[in-house]
């Protein structure tokens, strides 16, 4: 980032941003590698011709990595995607140098631990494709963004925070490379909702941002300075990173003016219908929705029963990530409180070292009073691990299932339209017979231009159903990827954590060997 | 060696060390022991099968043994309290560390501890009683014994009177204060490290119901996009499982090394300080007869004069055993903790390696074959 951090460490992209980052990149180049694999021929062939943006992109890269990609997968036939992995990871070219520098940077200790996947990419990386990614990089959707900094703005119940939104770029249509403005989070709603209202019906998945909560908020409010809040902040801002990583990296919501806006302009009009979108009026929200397409299923004649299965998928994976999130942050309050044991057991181990008469034994257990403080701190890393690593990619997807389910509502209600249309259609159509029969020449005129109106309206609804299908279908079909990737992403991030964790506890082990030994 | 009736001057045909608790077996709410010990002579072993009361049983005939002057200053090992097959809250409290571990297998090592700590004291295991209680076929005699004199400390409302009586002697005015101290600590350490223990058993717990569940996350269907993810909730709920057993692992070896080490240290110092109670005791005595004999009449002076001549004697012996023994006991007990340390910290490192390779594969497995492994 140009513009100087007020972070006491530099480094240009937080872990946090990693999953959606590489995402980001790896979105178009997957899409591509993915064509090749015949499992996914089928479903993509149909939708060849909507892919407006990236075609060239496409047909480009396609026949050059065909020949790369059939070659390194010689084991793995059986389609494996994780076998595919490295070939994907090792397309991240320009990613790789800043991630890797991103990697030696001290890290901010409250966020996921340091992530050694970096050295990982730069390792697996291959020179012809390297070449293949520095000719597409103005055709890359590399936008990065990281939220940062959140400072308390204000005091009293009028205080809110406000969050630095640093954007670095390649892409022509933003006015430079970098550039950083500051948001608050009401900010962040009225982007959602205005993206909202302008695409969903289209049938796109709009990604949502973290709900409002007035029990977290008060509290920073109030000033407390405790570690829930300071927490909370801090869920609150990876959280809302990850959002805007999300929108960017979605093809069509980048080209949304509002984006732009969001990211460049100095100042923001305060968003103020966003109480709708508190957690509650949220809730509400996606119940409305899901209360309407539950209402119209019984009546709408699907024709298509992709739909209907991926509905029932969808609401199945709504339940499942539920009761997962409850079990993740139930074990994230137990390490918690093994880290408080710990402290607690250091302690009475050091009295016990102080009190002892034999020189040694006295030693060997003030050093042992030592470990278990650093193990304490391993443990209350393992605890933030879980809860970014886990909780939170489950929160996001709880969230996303809803904005999932809306998409479904809005083809419903094209559906609806059309119907109505045709139902409508018929009516004027009766009604000219009536006309007709009742011989009454001078309303006939305007009855058949009323039939001319409807038959118009009925192929138009037509066609935006038609359209509103296909586009939930793809996006369906996206998001349905990104899953794959970020719960990918975020299992090896979180194994690395343990492993790392693991090799720490051996090096103190081994340090304290010696001096258990050495009692005498 | 005479053999007088008492049984107090035989010598103990197995090897002290030898002594294990092997296996505890159910029947109904009591728990049976079988213990084994290798005979001196090596020409084989003994097996026999002893409860509770047996336990206690050798316990208090040790502590009424006779003719041992100064007997009262000895510092008896400890026998944890009394295990029952479905402990009620309170005694899961008493047991402590004892209470965790599978099938009990913590308290026979316990047990297995008091048992070799007899066989081992050169007083103690001279004692016929041990010999039958190593040796019988039979379960001694559970009639009940004679209480002692070695009631616990807590009884009498003149042991907190007692007990801060002051020393005549430096020595144990210092290991009174000493004790006092480490006994407060060694029990707090053993207490604060049952609930790390028991933390950690939540945490396994825990995992292991994440993994059930992300195996709930699979999907039959041909959607190959679902199968994938399928796949990788199988996977990741591996892993839990991984993480599972990792910390069930950290959690056992907690117990058996260092959470025995620690409830044996605390027991051991509660036993120095009921000895050193028993002394002053004594002590007590000793001067209270003093100052009768001085103001006794002429007429009673003669009896004062040898009570307080017994009371002495008795006092001496008891401080000359007790100084004894508690040198003896600084050295065991350093012993013991280190022991406990050394092997609860190769215990942890060596499951701390295992887990960093089982992470590794993991690793491998999400990676791809492809992919070297940076982190090693």
């Amino acid at each position: 980032m140009a513009t100087s951090s007020e972070r006491t460490s530099p480094p240009p992209f937080p872990d946090s941003e990693d999953q959606d980052l590489a995402e980001c990149e790896e979105e178009d180049e997957e899409e591509e590698e993915e064509d090749d694999e015949e499992e996914e021929e089928e479903e993509r062939g149909g939708e060849g011709g909507e892919d407006e943006d990236s075609d060239l992109f496409l047909s480009a890269v396609r026949c050059v990595l065909y020949s790369r990609t059939n070659g390194v997968h010689g084991a793995a036939e059986e389609g494996d995607i994780f076998a595919e992995a490295t070939v994907e990871l090792s397309l991240d070219s320009p990613r790789t140098d800043r991630k890797k520098n991103a990697a030696t940077a001290p890290k901010p200790s409250t966020s996921a631990p340091t992530l050694s996947s970096a050295a990982d990419l730069s390792k697996t990386h291959s020179a012809s494709l390297e070449e293949l990614e520095e000719e597409e990089q103005e055709d890359n959707f590399d936008v990065n963004i990281s939220v940062t900094n959140p400072e308390k703005m204000g005091d009293g119940m009028n205080a809110y925070m406000a969050y630095k939104v640093s954007t670095q770029t390649t892409l022509a249509m933003f006015r430079s490379k970098t550039f950083t403005v500051r948001r608050r989070f009401s900010d962040f709603l009225g982007l959602y909702e205005k993206l909202t209202d302008k695409h969903a019906p289209a049938g796109f998945i709009v990604p949502p941002p973290p709900e409002k909560s007035i029990l977290g908020m008060t509290k920073v409010k109030v000033g407390k300075e405790d570690s829930s809040s300071a927490e909370f902040v801090e869920r609150r801002r990876a959280a809302l990173e990850r959002y805007l990583q999300r929108v960017v990296c979605h093809p069509s919501l980048l080209q949304d003016p509002d984006v732009r806006e969001f990211l460049e302009r100095e100042e923001l009009p305060r968003a103020v219908s966003t109480q709708a979108l508190s957690g509650a009026g949220f809730l509400k929200m996606l119940n409305k929705a899901t209360d309407a397409v539950s209402k119209m299923t019984i009546k709408m004649n699907e024709s298509d029963v992709w739909f209907e299965e991926k509905l029932q998928e969808v609401e199945a994976a709504d339940q499942q990530f539920r009761k997962l999130h409850s079990l993740v942050e139930s074990l994230v309050v137990h390490r918690k409180e093994l880290s408080v044991n710990t402290a607690s057991f250091s302690k009475s181990v050091a009295m016990l070292g102080s009190s002892e008469d034999n020189t040694a034994l006295s030693r060997a257990l003030s050093q042992l009073a030592e470990v278990e403080d650093k193990m304490e701190q391993l443990h209350q890393e393992q605890a933030s691990c879980d809860s970014f690593c886990f909780a939170e990619l489950i929160a996001d997807y709880i969230r996303l299932l809803g904005s999932v389910r809306g998409s479904f509502d809005h083809r419903m209600k094209a559906w609806q339209r059309w119907q109505d249309a045709q139902t409508m259609l018929q009516k004027k159509r009766e009604s000219e017979a009536k006309l007709l029969w009742a011989n009454k020449p001078d309303k006939l005129q305007q009855a058949k231009d009323e039939i001319t109106e409807w038959e118009g309206k009925v192929t138009q609804y037509e066609g935006d159903f038609d359209k509103v299908s296909a586009t939930v279908r793809k996006e369906v079909l996206r998001f349905e990827k990104e899953k794959v990737k970020n719960f990918k992403r975020q299992i090896i991030k979180y194994l690395e954590a343990q492993l790392q964790a693991q090799q720490q506890l051996i090096k103190y082990w081994d340090a304290f060997l010696p001096e258990a030994k050495a009692i005498a | 060696m005479e053999e007088d009736k008492t049984g107090t001057s035989s010598t103990l045909s197995v090897s002290a060390t030898s002594i294990k608790v092997t296996e505890v077996s159910k029947d109904g709410d009591a728990l049976t022991f079988i213990i084994v010990s290798q005979k001196l002579s090596g020409t084989g072993e003994y097996h026999v099968d002893r409860t509770y009361e047996d336990f206690e049983w050798l316990q208090q005939h040790l502590f009424s043994l006779e003719d041992v002057p100064g007997i009262q200053g000895i510092i008896f090992p400890p026998l944890p309290a009394k295990a029952q097959l479905n402990p009620s809250a309170k005694l899961v409290k008493q047991l402590g560390l004892l209470a965790t571990g599978e099938n009990w297998m913590l308290y026979c090592k316990a047990l297995e501890a008091y048992l070799q700590q007899v066989a081992a004291h050169n007083t103690l295991n001279k004692t016929k009683d041990l010999e039958t209680f190593l040796t019988s076929a039979e379960p001694p005699g559970r009639q009940k014994v004679k209480k002692g004199i070695f009631n616990r400390l807590s009884q009498a409302v003149e042991g907190i009177r007692k007990e801060g009586h002051k020393d005549v002697d430096e020595f144990f005015k210092t290991e009174r204060d000493h004790n006092f101290t480490l006994t407060g600590f060694s029990k707090t350490a053993a207490e604060r490290f049952l609930e790390v223990v028991l933390t950690e058993q939540k945490i396994a717990m825990a995992c292991g119901h994440f993994a059930a569940s992300l195996q709930l996350c699979v999907e039959a269907g041909e959607d190959p996009d679902m199968q994938t993810f399928s796949k990788m909730c199988v996977k990741i709920s591996e892993v839990m499982v991984s993480m599972k057993s990792n910390v069930q692992k950290v959690a056992e070896n907690n117990v058996s090394t260092l959470g025995l080490g620690l409830d044996l240290e605390s027991r051991y110092q509660e036993a120095e300080k009921e000895m050193l109670f028993r002394r002053t005791c004594k002590l007590v005595e000793l001067e209270t007869a003093s100052r009768n004999a001085e103001r006794a009449k002429p007429v009673k002076k003669a009896a004062m004069d040898e009570i307080k001549r017994a009371a002495e004697k008795d006092f001496d012996h008891t401080s000359g055993v007790a100084k004894q023994e508690i040198a003896r006991f600084q050295r065991a007990r350093v012993d013991v903790l280190r022991q406990a340390l050394i092997q609860w910290c190769e215990q942890q490192l060596l499951t701390a390696k295992d887990s960093a390779e089982l992470y590794k594969q993991h690793l491998q497995a999400f990676r791809g074959p492809a992919s070297s492994d940076p982190s090693s």
